[in-house]
Parts: structure tokens; sequence; C-alpha cells
């Protein structure tokens, strides 16, 4: 079996039993990013050196009879993830020079295991944007498309896993960051509900809306990423302490009576012929399978954008604020402090960035304060409201996760609003702090890859991963690969 | 026209926990800079603040001394502004829902009987920020330098209320919040350090008016002495701008204390737009009942209630309880030497006396004190049977203060036992006799005043271990012939 047509699951088992090692899988990896990069633009920083003496690592741990699930896989994270001793963007020239002294605890934790870093990952600046393309290190293409985007922020993310520059990656999502770049790019991205990942070490954007998650090829790997990163963390005191359950162990029980809900908000006028094809499709599916379909509401889903970007962009404004070339990262020349600062934070960040800085500020004034981000938090509570109630009658619920297939790049880059707009059907999950999965089902006339979204109830992941796996047992969508 | 002052003031107690507020960082003062720094006080990416329990029982503990309100709930925000020693560009801070609410200090004023109350708006909880240093950095260049060792230390902010009117009402006000928390051992009360820092919100207003002036801020009083000049020296500083025809203006000022004046810092217009909202990094501070209860149950008798027990159980004056109060330790070694058999008056005479003195030159802490207070009390029991006098006490207590040996060791050492002996105190009352025939001749001859010469020769000859009560008892009949 070729190396790059390998799952996780695949590729443990290969080195397992000793027919690959973790030396060769990596080099074959790395070789493949070499080739496909100028194409892709997937990563900012490859770790070749590092790769390899990890690979090397891993296979004196087999050697050994050591073998975990992620022993010698080679993984690679988005460039928000602090890596010790390797440099972390955010895909900002603000940090072209950050050498991080410590690393996140989601690498550290799937380090601990063995897996082999290949690198870091583009993506939109701060991961603020929805096509990859707000990054200060180049585009990133769509390995469907290289004339489309990979979807964002987490773009290099979706497209490193399907072009197969990497087994799996780490992402993170705020308003959709995981969920539509996998849907673009054909993959399977998971955003846990708020509190199940650590989020320390990973560079924030919003702090009460980021989780970190898998971008994997199926279903079951997703589960053994989540697995391996999920869990309570001291150091993050908004994370959780409940147990992590076994996700891959309840994975194969099917879907037979499980309720899954139709939010009539998110089945819009506007919604793009073929998305709307891959979500019939999709249900039909679920019915032939045993699901029951419920027709429910989620009634303030109109307000959902509006009230994402006025919290993400007032934290947004407060937490990019020890960007001031003070300590670390870009600093300009200047003759006094204020001068320092504002040239270090211009030349530093770019437009996008630039924009929710002044949009969060804003919005947090004295004066403004209570119409817009006291406004927003109330507005946010009545959307999770939405997401309880539905809840109580729906085991979950089933929707697109962009409302189209992956756009041309350039094409929105200068619209800020339908950029925006992109994210519709992913940001109330964000909001609500609940967990929600992308899943391949399917493709555009084009041949642009289609997701769509189950929506779990707070730590559901068990619930959502199993409907995933039952419903790709069922089709054939993930097994398509880009022709690249 | 006579005007009357209106103050507020915000005190910044720094808390005397051994890690910082967000980190497990040391906070130890006067290390090599940037030495006690980790990603989360250094502001780095991706790094997250997690509460430091110790400050929070320190909170509740000063809360509950100030007979404030605990809020169940209480929320931590981010107060957003930009300066080199803020190394996240916020500081975290409370701002809605603080800890503390709705407290009070009663406060004694000189010359008046009825203690007046003064209320505090609330306590809350914050981080610190590191200090910048100019000017002292080797290499090119006149650059500043930054350390970041204090940033992220715990603080309390109090509040009051601006029921204070007047700069010597202020100062009593400080002295006992400062006593109070140094008491309950949760700051070390250093002001030239920073560790108890204060800013004075001052206005005045016409004798008999409702209506507040406008106010002016003072910022970096660090002494009490300091506090009262800077408030004298703006309250006069209004007074005679409105007398002149003027207007406040609200403003942030400095006080210098070379110059004690105050100067513009900053107008209303160019004050900061702090933009609070809650910190999304740190979940909502619940604090139930019974962590509140169990706090109010550990904590130490306050200097107020010791100083009634102190009054009434051991029956001391009120200006006695006053001084042996001032600190825990000092009225701890107090209650000690009680304990061990001292009478209450005399070991408290011997602690605001020679303890104090003894302790000021050679600059330690009562709570380093050579002497213990069961040796303070076996040499009170020394001087009451007589084996030595309250004199010769001092010479032995020296002793004991420079070698920590007990009383009994220095008076045997020394051959400091009080001569009662009468034959041997008439052997040196002849002698003395003898030699001052003339002396001897006046006090015959009416001059009683010569008594005193002849007890001053007689002590000085038996080198003053001559029992006193004997010597006049004994002179007096030779005198008298």
């Amino acid at each position: 079996m070729n190396i790059f047509d390998m799952t996780i699951h695949e590729l443990h088992a290969a080195l397992k039993g000793k027919q690959l090692s973790s030396m060769e899988a990596t080099g074959a990896m790395l070789e493949r990013i070499e080739a496909l990069e100028p194409q892709i633009g997937s990563y900012i920083t490859v770790t070749r050196e590092q790769a390899l003496e990890a690979a090397g690592a891993a296979d004196k741990k087999i050697a050994e009879g050591n073998c975990d699930i992620l022993t010698g896989i080679p993984l690679a994270l988005k460039d928000i993830f602090l890596t010790e001793g390797i440099r972390t963007t955010c895909g900002s020239r603000i940090l072209d020079n950050f050498i991080p002294p410590y690393s996140a605890t989601s690498w550290e934790k799937l380090r601990d295991r063995g897996a082999v870093l290949l690198g870091k990952l583009n993506q939109d600046e701060f991961a603020m944007g929805s096509s990859s393309e707000s990054s200060a290190y180049g585009t990133t293409r769509n390995p469907w498309n290289t004339s489309c985007i990979p979807g964002g922020s987490s773009g290099g993310s979706a497209s490193a896993v399907a072009a197969r520059q990497a087994i799996a990656t780490l992402g993170t999502d705020t308003g959709g960051s995981i969920r539509q770049p996998a849907s673009h790019c054909g993959c399977v991205g998971l955003k846990p509900t708020y509190g199940r990942v650590s989020r320390y070490g990973v560079i924030a954007y919003a702090s009460s809306l980021d989780q970190v998650g898998p971008l994997t090829i199926d279903v079951e790997d997703c589960a053994t990423m989540l697995e391996a990163v999920a869990g309570y963390d001291p150091k993050d005191s908004t994370s959780v302490n409940t147990p992590v359950p076994d996700y891959s162990a309840n994975l194969k029980q099917g879907v037979k009576g499980l309720k899954i809900g139709l939010p009539k908000e998110y089945f819009i006028d506007g919604l793009d012929p073929d998305v709307q094809q891959a979500m019939t499709a999709a249900i039909e599916t679920y019915r032939r399978l045993g699901a029951e379909f419920v027709d429910i509401s989620l009634p303030h889903t109109d307000y959902a954008v509006a009230t994402y970007y006025l919290i993400a962009t007032a934290e947004a404004s407060s937490n990019l604020a020890r960007y001031d070339g003070v300590r670390f990262g870009h600093r300009a020349d200047a003759d006094a402090l204020l001068g320092m600062y504002t040239k270090s934070r211009s030349e530093g960040f770019g437009a996008e960035v630039k924009r929710r800085i002044m949009l969060g500020t804003y919005a947090l004034s004295s004066g403004y304060y209570d119409a817009y981000y006291v406004k927003a938090q109330k507005v946010r509570t009545l959307i999770m409201n939405d997401f309880i109630r539905s809840f109580a009658e729906v085991d979950v619920m089933l929707t697109p996760v962009a409302p189209t297939p992956a756009f041309k790049i350039g094409e929105k880059i200068n619209d800020p609003l339908q950029m925006y707009l992109s994210d519709i059907f992913t940001i109330p999950v964000n909001l609500a702090g609940t967990c929600a999965m992308s899943l391949p089902a399917g493709f555009s006339a084009a041949g642009l890859p289609i997701g769509v979204q189950l929506i779990g109830k707070p730590f559901g992941e068990e619930t959502i991963l199993r409907a995933g796996y039952a419903f790709e047992q069922a089709t054939e969508w993930h097994t398509r690969k880009a022709a690249i | 026209m006579r005007y009357q002052p209106v103050i507020g003031l915000e005190v910044h107690v720094q808390l005397l926990t051994d890690t910082k507020i967000f980190c497990g960082c040391s906070t130890t003062f006067g290390a090599e800079p940037n030495s006690h720094t980790c990603p989360v006080c250094l502001g780095m990416p991706g790094a997250l603040p997690v509460l430091n329990k110790k400050v929070v029982e320190f909170a509740i503990k000063a809360g509950l001394s100030t007979n404030c309100s605990i809020t169940p709930r209480s929320i931590f925000a981010r107060k957003n502004y930009f300066y080199p020693d803020l190394p996240k560009g916020y500081q975290i801070s409370q701002f809605e829902d603080p800890i503390c609410q709705w407290g009070w200090l009663d406060i004694k004023i000189e010359g008046q009987d009825e203690p007046k109350r003064i209320h505090i708006t609330r306590i809350h909880m914050e981080e610190d920020a590191g200090k910048l240093v100019h000017g002292e950095l080797s290499g090119p260049g006149d650059g500043s330098g930054v350390d970041l060792n204090r940033a992220c230390t715990p603080l309390l902010e109090v509040v009051s209320e601006p029921d204070i009117r007047s700069s010597d009402e202020a100062v009593s006000y400080l002295k006992q919040l400062h006593q109070i928390v140094t008491w309950l051992g949760i700051c070390d009360g250093n002001m030239e350090e920073g560790s108890f820092r204060c800013d004075a919100n001052v206005s005045v207003m016409p004798v008999g008016s409702d209506t507040f002036g406008t106010r002016a801020e003072i910022k970096n009083v660090n002494s009490f002495k300091f506090v009262k000049q800077a408030i004298d020296y703006e309250i006069q500083r209004q007074i005679d701008l409105i007398e002149d025809g003027g207007t406040i203006v609200q403003e942030t000022r400095l006080f210098d204390p070379n110059s004690g004046t105050t100067r513009s810092m900053r107008s209303k217009e160019e004050a900061h737009d702090y933009r609070y909202f809650p910190d999304p990094d740190l979940v909502p501070l619940v604090i139930s009942e019974e962590w509140v209860e169990s706090t109010r149950k550990g904590l130490p008798e306050l200097p107020e209630q010791r100083q009634q027990r102190f009054m009434t159980d051991l029956g001391l004056p009120l200006y006695d309880a006053e001084v042996l109060t001032a600190s825990r330790a000092q009225a701890d070694y107090f209650e000690a030497g009680v304990a061990a058999g001292g009478n209450a008056k005399a070991v408290g005479n011997w602690i605001m006396g020679e303890i104090t003195r003894s302790l000021n030159d050679s600059g330690a802490s009562i709570e380093a004190c050579p002497v213990t207070p069961a040796q303070l009390a076996e040499l009170l029991k020394l001087i009451d049977n007589g084996t030595i006098s309250g004199k010769i006490a001092k010479t032995v207590f020296e002793g004991m203060f420079r070698t920590g040996k007990d009383a009994a060791a220095i008076v045997e050492e020394q051959g400091l036992v009080q001569v009662s002996d009468s034959s041997a105190i008439e052997g040196i009352i002849d002698e003395i006799m003898a030699a001052n025939a003339g002396q001897v001749e006046e006090y015959r001859g009416g001059k009683e005043k010569v008594f005193g010469f002849f007890v001053g020769q007689v002590m000085r000859a038996s080198k003053g271990k001559a029992n006193p009560s004997v010597v006049n008892e004994l002179l007096l009949n030779k005198l008298k012939g």
C-alpha cells in the first residue's frame, strides 16, 4: 500500500508490523511536501531535521516494542501552536522572528506519544479569515483545484491532509476555521466542545471561542487524534475537568434510532445547489441507516455573524495588544516609545488583523461598550439557549458547513462582508460552545469537495464521531483523492 | 469663603504570597532582573493565567477584617493600555463584581471621643506591572530596560468612599488599614518598597455645600508623612485657584516628595479609555459560604478587639493598650510575657521602654528580640523578690539582650545581687559619713536636701547593688544621729 494513501491506523499497522519504518514514512512525506509545495503552499516552516530525528527515535521505540498508535506518525501543526525552539509565526509578519520558549500542551501530548512533527502550516494571519489569503507567508491553494482557496483559517491544515503532505494535522476553530477548510478540502475536521482541549500555548485570537481540533482523512483518525489531545490542563483555567471518553471504542455502534435535527434556519434560499444536493443525499443516507429526522428551529441564527464579529474582535483587540515590539516579534526603529508601538504594529500586522483590532477596540470603547459588547453577549446567551432547547429534542444536528464550495483565490479578499458570510453555518456552534464536525459528503459539478456538518451536544463528541463513522461506512466520499 | 476638603483614597496592598497571582513564579524582591519570570508573566503568546488560591484567601481575610461583604461570584476583567512594563498590553484586575464590597473602618481622630466611620466601596484583586530601569544599561545608546520580576505579583486595591475630610483623617485611616493588613500577615507594609501605596482623590467645596468639587487624583504617595503633605498642598492649591477666580480641572497629578508639591501628569481628556471587559481566560470566581466562614474562623483577633481585652482583662490604660497593639508581634510578645507570670503593667512598661529602645538601636524586629517573653518575666521576678533593684535590672537586661542569656545567669556572672544586709550597708554609710563630715553638719543643721547626696554616694560605693529602701532607712537613722 502506498504510504500516501494511508490513514493513521493503516500506517500504525505498517509500523508495528515492521513493513515500514517511521524514518521511511517521514522521509517520503518530506519529499512529497517538497515536491508539492510550489503548487499548494501548505507549510510556512518544514522541520526536516527535527522530523527525521523524531522518526529515528520513534523507530527505536518501535524496535523496543513500544508502538503507541501515534508513535512515528508524521503530523503537522497549524502555525498557531507554540513549538519550543521552532519558529511560530501565526501567519503574521509581526512574529516572523519568534522562536517560542515553550510548547503548546496539545503538541506536547502528541509529541510525548511519539508523533513526528513535519512542520508548521499556513493559515490566515492570527486565524482571522476564511480563505488563508491573509497570511503574510503567501496563499495556500486547494489541492482539488489550485485556483481555489483551501478555506481558512486552518487552510494549510486542511490542504496538507488533502494533498497527503501529512498523515493528519491540528488546526484551531474560532468561527469555523477547522470545519470550513475541511469541507473545502474534502477531509474530516472536528471542533471540540469549548474546554475539551487545552488552549495553553495556542496563540489566542478570541479566547472565549478558540478551540483546538484535528483534521484527518477519516473519522477513525479524527477520534484517535481527539483522544490524544483532549483533557483537562491545569494551565488552562477554561479547560474542563471531565474524563475523556474512549472515542474509538464506540465508533461502530451505528445510528439506528439516532434523532437528527434539521434546523430550518440553515436551509436558506441562497444555498448553493451543489451544497443543497449533498445535504439532501446525506439526509437520505442517514434515513437509510435508521436515523430519525426532526425539524427544529434555532431562531437567533440570523444574529450569529454580527454577534461573533463583536465578541471575537473585542477579545482579539485585547489579545493582540502584547505584540508591541517590546519583548519579542517585530520591532520597528523609532525615536520614542509611541513611535515604536505604532510603527511596529503598523508594519507587523496585515489589513484584516488591523480591521479586526479596530472593530474590537471600538466595540469595547467607553460609551459603546453596552451597545455593542454587552448586547452581543446577551445575544450569545440567546443563541446558546437555542441550542440547549433543541438538544432536548434531538441527539445531533445536520447542516451544511459552508454556503458554497471553495471559491476562487482573490474572489472575496476585497469584500470582507462576503468573506464573513462564508462562516454563517459554523459560527453559531462556537458561540454556543458546543462541538461539531465536518464530514466529506459529495462534490460540486466543478469537482470541488463539499462537507456536511454534524453538531453535537456539549461534550457529545462521541455521538457525532459515531454518526460520522456510520456515514463514512455508507459512502465513499472520503476515499476520493485530489489528483495532484 | 471657607472650604471643606473631600478626600477618597485608593490603597494598593502588595500581598505576601510566595508566588505570583497568575503563575508559579516567586515574588521575592530584589532578584536579578527578569529572573523570576515565565511565559505567563512575560505575556508570551499562548500563555494563560491561572488564579493563585492564596490570593483569594488573603482578599477574603482583608474583606472580613474591614467589614466588607464577600461577593459570591466575582469576575476578573482586563484593563487595556499600552506601556512597556505591562507585558500583555492589559492588566488583569476586577471591575464589575469585585471580591469585596461595602465595608467600613472606624477611625480615631485626635481630640474626638467618637470614632469616625470611613466607608470602603470595594476591595479587588489585580496583578502588578513590572518596572522600567532607566539609564543603567550597559551597551550603546541610552535605552531603558524592562524588569518583569514584579509583573504579575498580587495586589489588593482598597477603595474608600469620599468620606475623609482632612489630611489627618486620611493618615489615620491609612494607618489603621496598614495595621490591619500587616496584622493579618497578608502584607509586609513596607511603604518605601511600595508594598503599601496610596493614590488620593482630593476636591474642595464651600463649607455647607453638598455638591463635591472637581477632583484631582494624586499619585505616588509612599509614606504617611507624604500623604499628609500631598493632601494639604493639594487642598491649598485648589482653594487658591478658586479664590483667584480659576476652575479646577479633573486630572491626575503627581506628588513630588522633594518639593512637597503636586504637578499635573495628565488631564481628563488625555486619560486612558481602559476598555474594561471580563477576562475570557479566567472563569468566574465562585466563593462558597463555607469558604468565607472557615476563613472568618481562622482570622486572628484584630487590633481593636485585642486593645479592648488588654484594658478590661489585664487592666491596662488605653494608651498602653494602643501602643502594645501597634503590631501583632508586639501584642503577642506582651501576652507571652504576661502568660509567663509577668505583671501586665510591668511587662508593658518594659516593652514600651527598654525593649523598644534596644530593638531600635539594634535595628531588629520584636520577632527577633534576643530576650524572650519568658526571660523578661524571669527578670521581673528578680526585681519583685528583691534579688536585684529596678536600676540594676536595666544593666541585667542589657546583658541579656546582648548575649541572650537568662537574667539569673547575668546577675550571677556580674555579681549584681542586691545587698540588703544592713551591717554591710551600715559599714559603707559610716565610711561615707566620716569622709563627708561637712555635709553631715549641714544636714543636721536643717539642710535636708543633702540627703540625696548621701544616697547617691552610698549607691555608687555599693556599685548600685545596695537595696535602696534599706539604704534610705539606715541613712535616715544615722544622719539624725
